[in-house]
């Protein structure tokens, strides 16, 4: 019982900190439909990633950084999502803002992230209107177009709904 | 608020993630008002004329003070990490403890920055007497960009 009102509590408390606390998951139209801008960055292994090299799948843009701690929240699930969907197509990429490639490389082996991870600066910052607060993601159709933004910590089943409805685009 | 039952579980692991991240990161909420500065206050103070100017320090990421910064405001490095606050302390080591000093940082919503914190508690404990702390909500780009306040970039 006791642990059954922990778990209520839990989820209204969480409920309410999505809200009032990481500052209120915004799902915005403003870069609705227009083209992800293409970026060739280093991945933590040093090899090269060119976004545009996966058009054809939907791609989540999670941008983060291992100091973020709402991006902590977030990454388990961004891992499962991954697990669940990425045979039908997705493909999340982590973008990390800090400023250099160790504590994201620790940060992916404490979670055993299962998406590439690139290291982000201040110019693919600009290039997305400003990452200027974390985590933000983008989520790019198949046809390499800006679907969905999502500003702070956003509920993972917003993220689910989403690409299950992008996936069934061929 | 209903979910869907496949979603239920990931909703409640969520949640509770979400609960200790806020119960982990809860530091900056812990600062007193009377040690908070709100951005608009912060820009009539730098707008004014003839008033002892503040020393600004951003205490976040250098990738977003990259991005975009106050004019004037010098970075330090993630005030969360050692290195940090070294950088913190070599700064301020021979200023007097009665200067004039506002930190801030944007990174993240109030309640989950890791920075302010710190540095706030590191200068306190060296004796500075008159520092704020700059109060941003959500983050620096709509608490500070999108409000068409002072900005630059660059080093």
């Amino acid at each position: 019982m006791f642990l059954v009102a922990v778990a209520i509590i839990g989820v209204v408390a969480g409920l309410y900190s999505l809200r009032h606390h990481h500052g209120s998951p915004v799902a915005t139209a403003a870069t609705a439909n227009q083209a992800a801008p293409d970026f060739t960055l280093p991945q933590l292994d040093g090899q090269d990633l060119r976004l545009s090299s996966y058009r054809g799948k939907v791609v989540l843009l999670d941008f983060w950084a291992s100091w973020c701690e709402p991006c902590r929240v977030e990454t388990p699930h961004l891992i499962e999502l991954q697990q669940k969907y990425g045979d039908r197509g997705l493909q999340i990429i982590g973008v990390s803002m800090d400023d250099s490639p160790e504590p994201a490389r620790a940060f992916d082996q404490q979670f055993h992230m299962n998406y590439p991870v690139v290291m982000g600066n201040a110019a693919t910052g600009e290039l997305y209107g400003g990452v200027l607060g974390l985590p933000i993601a983008f989520l790019v159709n198949r046809d390499g177009r800006i679907y969905a933004k999502h500003i702070g910590a956003t509920d993972p089943a917003v993220f689910e709904k989403e690409i299950n409805s992008l996936l069934r685009n061929p | 608020m209903r979910f869907a039952p496949k979603y239920a579980k990931s909703a409640a692991i969520f949640a509770t993630l979400a609960i200790l991240s806020i119960a982990a990161a809860a530091q900056a909420t812990s600062i007193p008002e009377t040690r908070l500065i709100n951005p608009e206050d912060l820009v009539k103070l730098l707008q004014s004329s003839g008033k002892d100017k503040p020393l600004m320090i951003q205490v976040g990421s250098h990738v977003l003070f990259s991005q975009a910064h106050i004019p004037g405001s010098e970075y330090i490095g993630p005030a969360s990490s050692e290195a940090g606050l070294q950088q913190l302390r070599k700064r301020v080591e021979s200023l007097p403890h009665t200067k004039f000093i506002v930190l801030y940082c944007g990174c993240c919503p109030w309640s989950h920055c890791p920075n302010v914190k710190p540095a706030d508690d590191t200068l306190r404990t060296l004796g500075f007497t008159n520092v704020k702390v700059l109060y941003i909500a959500d983050n620096f780009g709509a608490n500070w960009v999108d409000k068409g306040y002072p900005v630059a970039k660059g080093e």
